[in-house]
């Protein structure tokens, strides 16, 4: 027991003090909270900037625009198309739209924008809705409606969504819960991938590091100190130490990341829900606020305390599934390195299937395939993660872990047995069927 | 009492007998030879006596005990495949291995301490082993292998990849180890060091236990009672009718001043040395040859595999 924890101890140290692994672990969070917040920053900070554009207007639909909150500032202009295209510069304008006459039934309006500068994305958008708004009115105008009329044939429609179940007498109950299949699907899909890359990853570093201890025959030294099983016990708990510091500090990083960033772009969402509109944003922006404050209310309104723990279990679960196996096939292997491909295939094959079948579970998360997915325990450690926001059956969740552990049980009792052969045979790789020979072997 | 005793030990694997039926008995505190061609089982037989691997058959005692989980302990192995972590630092490593042979980290670093200064490689500690010369990684693969102060030392081929001087500085080490009491099995065949090490033999042959004794007593035991006479002057003629007296000789070979001869079945090396005196000859030196472990060696193996 000693011996297995000072291994543990080394596999942890090492690869912890390694400049690389700090690297990662420090840079990821702040890519990660850069990904989410440079756009709202640009959006904060583009918002401001002004846009003036001197207006030639040829159909003369086109009235005075009057909304000085916009990003793009309407000046009517009447001189020569000719002339404001040399002198808008001059004036203080950024550019000239022209807008050609045109037909009543018109359905397609082309417009157009000389500048030397380019407009940007948001402006450009900004400039069409209010166009096509303008148009839209001359159009009801020109039909004989008044504006009123008009707004009373809009409606607003909004989905809302109740979730219905028979409770345990038989009753149908509805129940209060928001079911956002929105946030359900971006949890399913985040939960299997983190595990899909996890496996992969740490089930490669695993195997890589087998491989170098057997090319470098240090392993020899090892086992004439402590059992192989130790020592292969020993790496997967030290990795997975690894992988849950590694975790841990990605999660707390981002946490204090993003709330540093959000106090600084103040996009906090219950502010932003209850005072509209304090800095002049634009209608629109505030309306994405208000939007992300419904989703992060969808967030916290999912039971984290159902899907953390049962994530982790078969976090942890695939994770003593793929590593041990992955160290079996980096024992195997010879020294070439290339014609050992194929056996890390096979013990990648089922992670990929996984990651491909991710999305139609999702889709369908209650089909046939998504249950019996969820049940193989190959499989299951990608696929029940991601159907667990959609509050699979609970029997399907017994059956499957209890699956899963009875077979994490089994891989690593598997791949000790080849694994102590593997170790000590050097040179070629061994085949599948010399594998399966090994685990009935005595020693 | 001997410090390891192997009774009929055998190890198969699949279709192959590794080991078949090897005994021997090392005595405490000798260096014993266990020699054998490539693929003879001697590798086999060390990570059985290792505890790495376990014998399909037969008996190991230890020290007088059974082979058990304890005893890797008291046991240094170095392989003949050298290895150590290339991206680990000396000392981290040594504390390392150390550990895992039962030390506490107070011994480890005491007997550290003693390692680094005897063999004079203090400022090694820091040092990634990728960082050392070949030469260098050996002189710490070697204080890995006896730091742990074990009873007994194998040693599979110590001084491959060593220059001269640092195999003589390993070689005193070795002595060292042995003048305290350590007991060292040496697998190797590189016979002439076999010949200036070891004690006692065992010679290995596919899988199976040839030859075994002491250094001394197996070249007694393949003498050809050959005799090597240098003299000064001419031979007298007619020395090679040997139906003189009672002596019984063949002479094999008559070059520059030096006579060898075979002493046949029932004369008496003395009796040459009178016959040859009288005949007048001029001896200078008088010495029996006796065969160099390597000529042992090869007649054995060829015998076995006949």
């Amino acid at each position: 027991m000693n011996k297995l924890w000072l291994i543990i101890e080394r596999e942890y140290l090492t690869r912890v003090k390694k400049k690389s692994f700090i690297l990662i672990t420090l840079i990821s969070p702040l890519i990660f909270v850069a990904i989410f917040t440079v756009p709202a920053l640009v959006a904060v900070f583009a918002g401001k900037e002004q846009t003036t554009v001197a207006v030639k207007d040829d159909s003369g639909v086109f009235t005075a625009p009057e909304d000085t909150s916009a990003r793009v500032t309407f000046v009517l202009m009447t001189d020569p198309i000719d002339v404001l295209k040399a002198t808008y510069k001059g004036r203080g304008f950024d550019g000239v739209l022209y807008i050609p006459s045109f037909q009543d039934t018109i359905k397609k309006l082309k417009i157009t924008y000389f500048s030397e500068g380019q407009l940007s994305l948001g402006a450009m958008k900004s400039i069409e809705d209010r166009i096509a708004g303008q148009v839209e009115d001359h159009k009801v105008k020109a039909a004989g409606y008044s504006e009123e009329v008009m707004e009373g044939f809009k409606t607003k429609v909004s989905l809302e969504q109740r979730e219905v179940a028979f409770n345990e007498n038989g009753e149908l109950v509805e129940t209060d819960k928001k079911n956002s299949a929105g946030v359900a699907t971006a949890i399913g899909f985040i939960a299997g991938f983190i595990i899909y890359i996890v496996l992969i990853f740490y089930g490669t570093m695993i195997m890589r590091s087998v491989m170098e201890e057997k090319t470098n025959r240090i392993v020899e030294v090892i086992i004439s100190s402590v059992k192989p099983f130790q020592l292969m016990m020993g790496k997967i708990i030290g990795v997975s130490a690894v992988g849950l510091t590694q975790m841990i500090i990605w999660i707390v990083l981002t946490i204090v990341l993003t709330s540093v960033a959000g106090i600084f772009l103040n996009v906090d969402p219950a502010a932003a829900q209850n005072a509209m509109n304090p800095m002049g944003q634009p209608p629109q922006q505030a309306e994405m606020m208000n939007q992300s404050a419904e989703i992060f209310s969808m967030i916290t309104s999912q039971n984290w305390g159902y899907i953390i723990p049962i994530f982790l279990v078969y976090f942890l679960g695939g994770y003593f599934i793929y590593s041990s196996l992955f160290a079996a096939v980096g024992s195997a292997m010879g020294d070439d390195m290339g014609e050992s491909q194929s056996l890390t295939i096979v013990a990648m094959a089922p992670i990929i299937i996984s990651i491909i079948l991710i999305s139609p579970v999702i889709d369908n998360p209650t089909s046939p395939l998504a249950t019996w997915m969820s049940i193989i325990p190959l499989f299951s450690p990608v696929i029940m993660p991601a159907r667990l926001a959609f509050e699979p059956p609970l029997w399907e969740l017994i059956v499957s872990i209890v699956m899963l552990l009875g077979s994490a049980v089994f891989f690593v009792w598997l791949s000790g047995r080849i694994y102590r052969v593997g170790i000590l045979l050097y040179g070629k790789k061994a085949s599948l069927k010399e594998l399966v020979k090994w685990t009935f072997s005595n020693e | 009492m001997s410090i390891l005793r192997l009774e009929s030990v055998v190890k198969t694997y699949g279709n192959f007998t590794a080991v078949d039926h090897v005994s021997f008995e090392i005595p405490k505190g000798v260096i014993f030879g266990m020699l054998g061609p490539n693929g003879a089982g001697k590798t086999s037989l060390i990570r059985i006596i290792t505890t790495i691997t376990r014998a399909d058959n037969g008996k190991i005692w230890l020290d007088g005990e059974p082979l058990n989980n304890r005893h890797p302990e008291q046991i240094g192995y170095m392989p003949e495949e050298r290895g150590l972590y290339k991206k680990m630092k000396v000392g981290e490593q040594l504390t390392y291995l150390a550990r895992l042979k039962g030390l506490s980290a107070a011994e480890t670093k005491q007997e550290l301490r003693y390692w680094f200064e005897r063999l004079d490689i203090k400022d090694w500690w820091d040092k990634k082993i990728d960082e050392l010369s070949k030469g260098m990684q050996q002189k710490v693969q070697f204080i890995a292998t006896v730091l742990h102060k074990p009873k007994l030392l194998i040693l599979d081929e110590p001084f491959s990849g060593l220059d001269p001087i640092n195999s003589n500085l390993i070689k005193d080490e070795i002595r060292e180890l042995n003048r305290k009491g350590i007991s060292i099995i040496f697998s190797t065949h590189r016979m002439e060091q076999v010949e200036e090490m070891c004690e006692h033999i065992v010679l290995i042959n596919k899988g199976k236990n040839v030859l075994e004794g002491q250094v001394k007593d197996v070249k007694q035991r393949f003498k050809e009672n050959l005799f090597k006479i240098e003299y000064t002057g001419d031979l007298p003629a007619g020395l090679d009718a040997t139906d003189a007296a009672n002596v019984d000789f063949d002479i094999k070979s008559k070059n520059d001043h030096t006579l060898t001869v075979q002493v046949n079945d029932g004369s008496d090396s003395n009796e040459i040395l009178r016959y040859l005196i009288r005949q007048g000859v001029h001896i200078r030196s008088f010495n029996e040859i006796l065969p160099s472990i390597n000529e042992i060696f090869i007649r054995q193996v060829g015998l076995s595999n006949q």
